[in-house]
């Protein structure tokens, strides 16, 4: 178990650092930053101050390893556009992000697990067709057209709901939904096929021909081993959220950290990008990290397989 | 070669739904094709004292079937060329992705050692980031041309495609049938093209109807944010990010794009769907 | 009908070890797997070798050796004449018309998207020999020769039942006239009554091909049906080789006895002799000095913890290798 762990973390590790690099050498290849932030018929002398001011004249390597070591310091640079330091700037918005990731997180799990497995134990029966006709809808229809519609209706025709803005726990609802919706039907769908492979196994119908009542068979011997296969799917949901995050923030002009990106992107702000990718990169490392761990935990072939010798 | 009857009864085996799907992407195929010759107008003609007419059956006028946008312009025959670049740009990523996706899975398979590791950092690498977020990265330091985008989106899902192609290799040359026609004398290339490509292309094939649609999203999803397909060239995401600004006044502006992209989508994911399970029924 | 015998093959010393990783707690240390540990043997034009023993013991290692599909560790193969190399340049896929695996697994052999005919011209194909017609009816008459008729010819090969299977595979592997064939347990897939036929048709393309062959199996009763000369492995080395009517009758190296003795058969009565191993086959990886049997072997003495016996030959048919040959033979 420790072999697996050390195993993961060091990939981890040399994942993180790909990220690092790969985001340090793009931001060098894409041609003279100076000259993409200022115009290209800025004076020379002009050019030349902006460089020297960002280091950017030094040799590569300089370069490189002064990258790394500002980065350890938590400098993550500046904003080309104001001058407010990167890192300062992108974490005034993440608790505006986690208002919303956090309760998504929660809605897809708390609707999509339950949904599954009640459509694998009712198969073929109209709930399983509902199901898988809504999941369909959720893995085709986009995010951002999924939200703009929910404004249509709920904001525009029915005046229920606000469309934008975050002063009040009203705020929140339309964006967690179109955040929540789509992986949620990701989710009831995938964990209604790992139920319903689990269900089909001998040792499922070994337990009920034992006398043991159906709902304990479900709950002590196929919900656990379903779960394992499920908790992979989790792990993407992460992405998947912060990837949504992007979008939804921008529909419903959601002062978080995926509109920030957007904005810096579109502003070719180079360092708050750059700081940005780092903080996902993170994000995603440590969650697969996570969620490979509890896998080790939760899989019994994975926690007993170091003892025996690798052939 | 497969008879023309052979074809003819596979039509009329299909199930009514995933007909109908094919034939909407026919017709979004044909569309893209033909977008030149049955669209009334140029995607780009203004016409300021036409500005945001509503729809045929809305208050509108037989001039422009689905209305006019912010700018005059007709919202058909912008939809008809954005179809065509969504298309264009879809097909393209798909087919550069699958190309990717195979050559690497084949030289993992093939080579192994530390070629092989290298390729695995690189699935890992790029399974572990959120493709929106790689994408914007590049967008925001490559800036954006038309082809850099399709560049860009061709990395899209290259790492299912080199697991998948890794995973099947391996197994047909360790102990299966590739292994058999090495021992027969043929050399590398003729083992994978002639044996191991035919054996993988239907798992491969389902691998990339899966990406297809998702690439459409994602092209559409950035071009929605505006850093896709820039002006003045039209794409659906695009026409939807116009629109936004005018969701309360002038609906149909992202209405209609909308829903090309959700129809299009689900078609290609029903006919996915329906040739998955007709190329290995094993698979659930 | 005195033949001269011709020396096809000649096996020498041959060794192969793998690098194992052993995970024992923290570190990761390496162990040397002795799947091939220095084995000797010829084989004659148009013979056929036995190699028999347990699963793990090294044969099928010691097939891939022979065939030039693995590099060896130590030791030679000389082939025709000519030495076997592992590299696989132009002349490893030249060396291939002359000699061909059968396989133990005819359906994992055989790609499954091809028809039987393509099957069988694959190889003329692969080395440009004939033109296309020619191709299909030199294939054609092969696949009758081996009992598949015209109806089985356009069919895959999961339409073909094992035994057909099994033919198609020996059809690719013969459609170049090799010299050697090397079969790797090429009937315990199947079921008996059609191990039977394949076994037969093996013997009809060595009489009439002159085909030498390699046989591999952990199945006794079959290698002394197709043999004319067994070699028995244990633990990756040679304990005993000679012809199975001799074999078989007087196993001289405890292992053999044991094997012999265990084959089920009507004339026996009960417990008629039967010896019986103790102990657990030890691991490849971690061996004892002295013989490799010796733990197992019910007839053990001190010298045989200590050092390892050669193979000996006891007349000029037969070998073995252990202690109490050579003690007997002092005396």
């Amino acid at each position: 178990m420790l072999n697996y762990l050390i195993t993961r973390l060091a990939r981890a590790s040399l994942t993180l650092f790909l990220i690092l690099t790969f985001s340090f050498f793009i931001l060098r290849m894409t041609g003279d930053p100076a000259m993409l932030i200022m115009s290209p018929d800025a004076p020379p002398e002009a050019l030349e101050a902006f460089r020297k001011g960002w280091g950017l004249d030094a040799p590569l390597w300089d370069q490189y390893l002064g990258f790394l070591g500002n980065l350890l310091q938590g400098n993550f640079g500046y904003s080309m556009r104001d001058k407010s330091p990167a890192m300062a700037l992108f974490i005034s918005r993440i608790p505006a992000t986690l208002t919303l990731a956090i309760p998504a997180f929660f809605v897809k799990l708390i609707i999509g697990i339950p949904a599954g497995v009640m459509a694998a134990l009712y198969r073929n029966s109209w709930i399983d067709r509902a199901l898988i006709s809504l999941s369909i809808a959720g893995h085709t229809v986009p995010s951002f057209v999924l939200g703009l519609v929910l404004v249509l209706i709920f904001s525009v025709s029915l005046g229920w709901l606000p469309s934008g803005g975050d002063s009040s726990l009203k705020h929140i609802i339309l964006p967690v939904i179109t955040l929540s919706l789509g992986g949620a039907a990701v989710l009831a769908r995938f964990t209604r096929s790992a139920m319903l492979e689990v269900m089909g196994q001998p040792y499922i119908r070994t337990a009920s021909a034992k006398g043991l009542k159906w709902h304990m068979v479900v709950k002590h011997h196929a919900m656990p081993n379903a779960a394992i296969p499920t908790l992979t799917v989790i792990g993407f949901m992460v992405g998947s959220l912060i990837a949504g995050a992007v979008v939804v923030e921008s529909v419903f002009s959601w002062p978080g950290v995926g509109r920030l990106l957007v904005t810096s992107v579109a502003n070719r702000d180079l360092a708050v990008v750059q700081s940005l990718l780092l903080l996902v990169g993170t994000t995603m490392v440590c969650s697969n990290l996570l969620v490979d761990a509890l896998y080790g935990w939760v899989d019994p072939r994975v926690r007993n397989s170091s003892s025996q010798a690798e052939k | 070669m497969k008879t023309f009857k052979f074809w003819r009864s596979e039509i009329n085996a299909l199930p009514l739904l995933v007909l109908i799907c094919l034939t909407w992407l026919v017709g979004m195929v044909v569309v893209a094709f033909t977008a030149d010759l049955i669209a009334p107008y140029a995607y780009t003609k203004l016409n300021l004292s036409e500005r945001l007419l509503p729809p045929i059956f809305f208050g509108g006028n037989m001039d422009h079937l689905l209305g006019t946008d912010e700018l005059g312009r007709d919202v058909l025959s912008r939809l008809l060329y954005s179809i065509r670049i969504s298309l264009l740009v879809a097909f393209s990523s798909t087919l550069i992705s699958a190309a990717l996706g195979i050559g690497m899975g084949f030289l993992a398979a093939h080579f192994r050692g530390w070629v092989e590791q290298l390729v695995l950092v690189l699935v890992d690498f790029q399974a572990s980031m959120p493709f929106m977020i790689i994408a914007l990265a590049v967008l925001a330091f490559f800036g954006n041309t038309l082809l850099l985008f399709i560049a860009l989106m061709g990395f899209y899902g290259w790492e299912r495609a080199a697991r998948i192609a890794r995973g099947l290799t391996i197994a047909a040359n360790e102990q299966g049938y590739a292994a058999a026609v090495y021992d027969l004398g043929a050399s590398p290339w003729r083992v994978y093209l002639k044996h191991i490509l035919p054996n993988i292309a239907s798992t491969l094939i389902v691998s990339i109807t899966l990406t297809f649609p998702e690439v459409i999203l994602l092209e559409s999803g950035l071009s929605f944010l505006g850093l896709g397909v820039q002006p003045p060239m039209t794409s659906l995401g695009n026409m939807v990010g116009y629109g936004r600004e005018y969701l309360q006044s002038a609906p149909w502006i992202l209405l209609a794009p909308s829903f090309f992209i959700v129809v299009t989508t689900f078609s290609v994911s029903m006919v996915g769907d329906w040739l998955r399970d007709r190329l290995d029924p094993t698979l659930n | 009908m005195s033949t001269p015998l011709i020396n096809l093959l000649q096996v020498n010393q041959l060794t192969k070890h793998f690098e194992v990783p052993v995970t024992g707690g923290w570190i990761n240390r390496s162990a040397s797997l002795r799947a091939v540990d220095g084995i000797s043997f010829n084989l004659n034009e148009g013979r056929t070798l036995g190699l028999v023993g347990e699963s793990g013991c090294g044969k099928t290692t010691a097939a891939r050796l022979v065939l030039g599909l693995m590099k060896p560790t130590a030791g030679s193969i000389v082939f025709e004449g000519h030495e076997i190399s592992a590299t696989r340049n132009a002349e490893w896929r030249s060396t291939r018309k002359r000699m061909q695996m059968v396989y133990q697994n005819p359906l994992g052999a055989l790609d499954r998207r091809l028809k039987v005919i393509d099957q069988v011209t694959e190889p003329l194909k692969i080395h440009q020999i004939e033109d296309a017609r020619t191709q299909i009816e030199k294939a054609q008459n092969l696949l009758g020769e081996l009992g598949l008729s015209s109806t089985h010819w356009h069919r895959y090969p999961h339409e073909l039942s094992g035994g057909q299977r099994q033919r198609v595979v020996l059809a690719r592997a013969m459609i170049l006239s090799p010299k050697l064939l090397v079969c790797d347990e090429p009937v315990s897939a199947l079921d008996v009554s059609i191990q039977a036929q394949v076994i037969n048709l093996l013997q009809d393309i060595q009489d009439k091909y002159g085909v030498a062959s390699l046989f591999i199996s952990h199945d006794l009763k079959v290698v002394r049906q197709v043999s004319h000369n067994v070699a028995v492995m244990y633990l990756g080395k040679i304990v005993e080789q000679a012809p199975p009517e001799v074999l078989f009758k007087s196993p001289q190296h405890p292992y053999s006895q044991a094997l012999i003795s265990a084959i089920p058969s009507v004339s026996h009565r009960k417990n008629h002799g039967r010896v019986l191993l103790q102990g657990d086959p030890p691991s490849p990886l971690f061996l004892k000095p002295g013989c490799s049997f010796a733990p197992r072997c019910h007839l053990a003495m001190p010298v045989c913890f200590v050092s390892q016996p050669e193979l000996t030959p006891i007349n000029d048919q037969h070998s073995a290798a252990c202690h109490l040959i050579t003690k007997y033979a002092a005396c």
